[in-house]
């Protein structure tokens, strides 16, 4: 299916995309959990990584990407990123209010440190970058069907 | 007190402009239940939010009459020109006049009051482990908007999906 001809762009865009949407992938999965340490974030995080899969689609064509991420796993990742943000909330209670920091703290520039702030930015990223994905997705499909017509 | 009398106004305005029939008075309706939502926010002590609510409101105002004015407004402007020249200077000069004792009420620049802030960032790291400030205070201090901006989110791209999805469902009865 990837090296279908028909489908998506030239054989040059292909190559390149090939190589670099991993880095891409793997560029947002980095600023999502630095968020704490770095600028950056779960929402820049989660659209770099919403990028890499929009890029597969561009480059390969619609089936590519679906056969990634399909439009039902989009919805129930996106439903689980933001149940997860909520549940994060929840558990603040356990430490007296909504949205209490509960987890240990650790020590400043340490990949695990923060508490709950690097469970939220996870989560975020999950949230957004899964939804700018499936906006992308719908879109691409409206416009197929619309050509049936 | 003052927070009570605009809830109430808000909910009348509301009540009036969902069964009101001219969508005009309506679109003005919806216009107050915003404007008495910013004054509420103003006694709450959230300018920011205040002012971002007025010129969100404005906005949908003008669209939205925008969107009406077409089919339900029998529009006259001729004849007036005296009183809309004397209307609109009126209000100009009102607006000059209190913009600028309230211009003078700013801190200097670079003499930012910042009695929040300035404990954020003194204690921000401390008190949440985090040593990215930004994040410290999107996720731990100010939580809460976040959740809100996730909510934002995953609202609309709820509705991009219903609006966008492939067989659309069809009229009951058709």
């Amino acid at each position: 299916m990837i090296d279908n001809p028909k489908t998506g762009m030239s054989l040059i865009v292909k190559t390149v995309t090939r190589l670099t949407v991993g880095l891409i992938l793997l560029f947002g999965i980095y600023i999502v959990l630095h968020g704490h340490l770095s600028p950056g974030g779960g929402f820049a995080g989660g659209v770099i990584i919403a990028l890499s899969f929009v890029h597969l689609m561009l480059a390969f064509g619609k089936d590519v990407a679906v056969s990634k991420i399909s439009k039902n796993l989009a919805s129930n990742l996106e439903s689980v990123g933001a149940l997860m943000f909520l549940s994060i909330a929840l558990i603040g209670y356990l430490g007296g209010s909504f949205f209490m920091n509960v987890l240990e703290k650790g020590k400043h520039f340490k990949l695990f440190s923060a508490g709950t702030i690097l469970l939220s930015n996870v989560a975020i990223s999950l949230k957004v970058g899964v939804g700018l994905f499936a906006i992308f997705l719908a879109l691409v499909i409206l416009e197929r069907s619309s050509k049936e017509k | 007190m003052e927070l009570h009398i605009l809830l109430i106004f808000m909910i009348f305005a509301g009540i009036i402009a969902i069964e009101v029939r001219d969508l005009l008075s309506s679109v003005v309706a919806v216009g107050a239940v915003g404007f008495a939502l910013c004054l509420a926010f103003l006694i709450l002590k959230a300018p920011d939010l205040a002012i971002t609510q007025l010129v969100v409101e404005i906005l949908c105002l003008i669209i939205l009459i925008r969107a009406t004015i077409n089919r339900d407004l029998p529009l006259t402007i001729e004849g007036r020109w005296v009183f809309n020249t004397l209307a609109s200077i009126v209000f100009v000069a009102a607006f000059l006049f209190f913009a600028f004792h309230a211009l003078k009420e700013l801190p200097a620049f670079g003499e930012p009051i910042m009695e929040v802030a300035k404990k954020y960032l003194e204690e921000g790291a401390d008190k949440t482990g985090a040593v990215n400030l930004v994040t410290a205070v999107i996720l731990d201090f100010r939580a809460y908007d976040t959740l809100g901006e996730a909510t934002v989110l995953f609202t609309s791209v709820i509705g991009i999906m219903a609006i966008l999805r492939r067989p659309g469902r069809k009229k009951v009865g058709s």
